[in-house]
């Protein structure tokens, strides 16, 4: 069997054991709704148009980002990683299976969360845009699998793992326009947030919600993403470990 | 193509020359040498920090050596490449698999990886698990994840199995049950390196084995060589009531409230001991004759080796 076989037969048993944790999946998709109807219910009606594509940019990072960092860093403690490195599995071919089945979650998520907006929020899905929509997916998905990826291969341990991807990610969403709009925040935060992949991944999805094919391709935004995506690229290569660190 | 058959069968499967490896100033390996023939069960013998699964995970290509020359089936494991990994079989001390799939879907995963692997039922028959195939691993005790392990590392049909501790937090009918299934692999013609700290073990498994301690092979051959090299005695142990001394011309020594005895003249020495236990009125309670058993020598040798190295 080639590499790309073997990944995707890979990807296959990985969503196979995912679905027979029914209590993960369930939260994994509950979770983003779960804010959703929160914040509706707190800040109003009108507030959909707002929440509706930032939970979208919170579903994408947690499905790869938080996913990866946490998952990747259990199954090397746990010695699955050094296990399949002592098969021929050509070991691109595992991460590539892994991240190929955190990307589908997260299309479905998308998906999913999109849908109850239109449906039960009226926040109208801009079809016209989709293209763009599913390229600025694509590369937000890719660079936070790179950052995920790069994040397990930093981690200390297992058990440090949920906090420490929990203290790098929210602090970010907070102040990347996905929680709380950024307008009224001081503009030495905003620029930190700019230099930040996740602001211009939120501010590229509001757009293109609020303004469809004529916000146009976000060019500048997904070249910040892009290079946060091979910072994680050059750090997951540098520092990714086969075993438990010691 | 008969003589390159002959050729490789003549070969040794491992070969492994000056092996050194340093982790900064720690030398946990400190020039080793052996080799490993086809179809043998060679043991490495040791106490936990001698040095046995930094060997092993140079020779599975886990780790990286510091000095020395490693050949596994004609390859150099440091250079990870897959057709030597195609080859062979790893036992890793610590468990590694997706506790949602079961016994069947786990062994039918690894053995795609693989050119030729065994049929899936055959692996899970050999190990001993075809009423556990479709469980999942989750709900499997400890001891039949760890015959997960050997079903993982079979997947594959490998020439050459490396089992580091396969039997550690063993049951004593588990771990009959696992020399049985190791002895079935040897039927096979599979080569096999094992690392253990039970002498019984490699005892029982081994054809041949190194004894190591503190980085270093102390000893090598087959059990009974190595029994036989290190002494020819017979150990004689008995208790006596306190205050009592046997008497000095026999040479005992004593190991904390039992005497022993060395005796290379059996008969001679029993007799003496017994006519003075029988002028003096008293009993040799818990009286042994043993001869010296792997363990014995292992003990000797391995704190001779202490010593030395303190």
């Amino acid at each position: 069997m080639n590499g790309i076989a073997l990944a995707v037969r890979q990807l296959r048993y990985e969503n196979r054991a995912f679905w027979r944790n029914p209590p993960a999946a369930f939260f994994t998709f509950a979770f983003p709704l779960l804010f959703m109807l929160i914040f509706n219910v707190i800040f109003g009606e009108g507030a959909a148009r707002f929440f509706t594509p930032a939970i979208i940019v919170f579903s994408v990072v947690t499905a790869t980002f938080t996913n990866l960092a946490m998952n990747i860093t259990f199954a090397r403690d746990f010695g699955v990683l050094k296990r399949i490195r002592g098969t021929p599995l050509p070991t691109w071919a595992y991460l590539a299976g892994r991240i190929g089945h955190a990307i589908g979650v997260t299309l479905l998520l998308v998906a999913i969360v999109a849908a109850v907006g239109a449906v039960l929020y009226d926040v109208p899905i801009p079809w016209d845009a989709l293209p763009i929509i599913i390229l600025v997916l694509a590369v937000a998905a890719a660079s936070f699998s790179a950052l995920g990826l790069a994040v397990a291969g930093l981690m200390p341990n297992a058990d440090a793992a949920p906090a420490i991807v929990n203290a790098i990610v929210l602090p970010v969403l907070f102040i990347s326009n996905v929680f709380i709009q950024m307008e009224n925040a001081p503009d030495w935060l905003n620029t930190i947030s700019y230099v930040l992949p996740v602001r211009h991944f939120a501010d590229a999805m509001l757009d293109l919600y609020a303004s469809g094919a004529d916000a146009g391709v976000p060019w500048a935004g997904l070249g910040v993403i892009a290079a946060w995506g091979l910072v994680g690229v050059v750090v997951a290569l540098r520092f990714f470990s086969w075993e438990p660190r010691r | 193509m008969t003589t390159s058959d002959t050729a490789a069968a003549a070969e040794p499967a491992i070969v492994v020359r000056g092996l050194r490896k340093s982790y900064g100033s720690f030398e946990a390996v400190r020039g080793i040498d052996f080799e490993v023939a086809r179809g043998e069960v060679f043991a490495l013998l040791g106490p936990n920090g001698a040095g046995k699964t930094t060997t092993v995970e140079i020779l599975e290509g886990h780790r990286q050596r510091t000095g020395g020359e490693v050949s596994v089936l004609g390859f150099d494991p440091g250079r990870s490449e897959r057709a030597l990994k195609e080859r062979i079989g790893i036992v890793l001390q610590q468990t590694g698999v997706d506790e949602y799939l079961t016994v069947r879907e786990v062994v039918e995963m690894v053995g795609g990886y693989y050119p030729s692997p065994r049929p899936v039922d055959e692996v899970i028959e050999l190990v001993g698990l075809t009423d556990q195939a479709n469980e999942r691993i989750r709900k499997l005790s400890g001891g039949q994840k760890r015959r997960v392990d050997l079903a993982v590392a079979l997947a594959g049909d490998p020439e050459l199995l490396f089992l580091d501790e396969p039997t550690t937090g063993f049951d004593p009918s588990a771990r009959r049950q696992a020399w049985e299934t190791v002895r079935g692999l040897t039927l096979l013609g599979k080569t096999i390196l094992l690392a253990t700290h039970f002498m019984d073990e490699a005892q029982v498994l081994a054809n041949r084995l190194a004894i190591m301690s503190r980085g270093r092979i102390i000893a090598t051959g087959t059990p009974g060589e190595l029994i036989g090299a290190a002494s020819d005695t017979t150990l004689i142990r008995f208790r006596l009531p306190d205050g009592l001394r046997p008497p000095d011309r026999l040479g005992l020594r004593r190991e904390g409230a039992v005497w022993v005895l060395e005796s290379t003249v059996l008969t001679r020495d029993l007799h003496e001991l017994s006519g003075w236990a029988m002028a003096e009125d008293v009993e040799l309670a818990d009286l042994e004759v043993t001869r010296r058993s792997l363990e014995d020598v292992y003990l000797q040798l391995t704190a001779e080796s202490g010593e030395e190295a303190s």
